[in-house]
């Protein structure tokens, strides 16, 4: 457990940061601490909380929040795949760990490696769960914050712009292929063009998927 | 829609993207799923980009330049030092800085 701690230590202050910030940005959308306690606790994906906030305050119906969940969390399926083998035996902490593996958690715990003469389950469940309890204090704490800020908290909300921005100069000085990061950048911005603020989501997706499905015959066509 | 609700929808379709590959994937994955797990990860966040910036009117009012500044200064910061963290932290910060004092005038 102590080992498990030392390896989540890292991700203490991006998440308690991040936290902070979705919990003053859900306060300020008019949502006090229960919402925010709900979906720290419940929905616990960073990106998909922000998203949340809008389709809240936006009256999103559930269609329209099931297919954006389903598109901005498609990769946790991805990261599930890679895990199937790795949490086979994991008996009673299986369920947890698939439930809370975000992103920080899957990078965390990816190589694949664990401390010699600790339970390799055991101790990949406390690190999960060690994530989560810093997501659950940041989200508390900035739903907190948010009601006492002493200073205007106008403009928190570009944090979201910038976690997204920021990921998405990482990928593309990280990667070579750049076309599944051009097609969502301007299959969306094209969608956001024809069919306005409101409606552009669900057609944004259908594209993409539909491009990229497309290139895909042409990457094996090239094989 | 109540918020309790979409906060229900948004947790189970969340939990249900996490689970399904356990339940569906027990041997092998289908390689036409495995490319768009390769791929739409990263289509995504060109996506959400995009989506955060919906609601920018470039013809009235700042033009949309706070969030161009700010957002070309996430990018630098980020080209230049690689932390996440900072990038976000000081990107929100100037843009803050920005709406309250510099184009509130």
């Amino acid at each position: 457990m102590k080992k498990a701690f030392i390896k989540s230590v890292p991700v203490m202050a991006g998440y308690v940061v991040l936290g902070i910030g979705f919990g003053i940005l859900l306060r300020n959308a008019g949502y006090g601490l229960p919402y925010a306690l709900a979906m720290a606790a419940l929905i616990y994906a960073g990106s998909m909380q922000y998203v949340g906030v809008g389709l809240i305050t936006g009256g999103a119906s559930v269609l329209t929040a099931l297919l954006t969940t389903v598109m901005v969390n498609a990769r946790h399926l991805f990261y599930s795949i890679s895990m199937i083998d790795r949490y086979k035996d994991a008996g009673k902490y299986k369920p947890y760990m698939i439930f809370a593996l975000t992103d920080e958690t899957y990078s965390l715990l990816c190589d694949g490696e664990t401390p010699a003469g600790e339970n390799p389950h055991r101790y990949r469940f406390f690190v999960s769960l060690f994530n989560q309890c810093y997501w659950v204090a940041g989200c508390v704490l900035g739903s907190l914050l948010g009601a006492v800020l002493p200073f205007s908290a106008a403009g928190i909300e570009f944090s979201m712009t910038a976690l997204f921005i920021a990921s998405f100069t990482e990928q593309w000085l990280r990667t070579r292929d750049r076309l599944p990061a051009l097609t969502g950048l301007l299959g969306t911005l094209l969608c956001l063009l024809l069919f306005g603020p409101e409606r552009f989501l669900i057609p944004a997706m259908l594209l993409i998927t539909g491009v990229l499905t497309i290139f895909r015959g042409r990457e094996a066509e090239k094989q | 829609m109540n918020a309790a609700v979409l906060i229900g929808v948004m947790a189970l379709a969340t939990a249900l993207l996490r689970f399904l590959p356990f339940l569906v994937f027990k041997k092998q994955t289908p390689p036409y799923i495995a490319y768009l797990g390769r791929v739409l990860p990263s289509a995504t966040i060109g996506m959400l980009v995009i989506y955060c910036l919906k609601d920018v009117n470039v013809l009235s009012a700042s033009h949309g330049l706070p969030e161009l500044i700010a957002g070309g200064c996430v990018v630098g910061l980020q080209a230049w030092k690689r932390n996440s963290l900072l990038s976000i932290l000081a990107g929100t910060a100037i843009y803050m800085l920005l709406i309250q004092a510099v184009f509130s005038l």
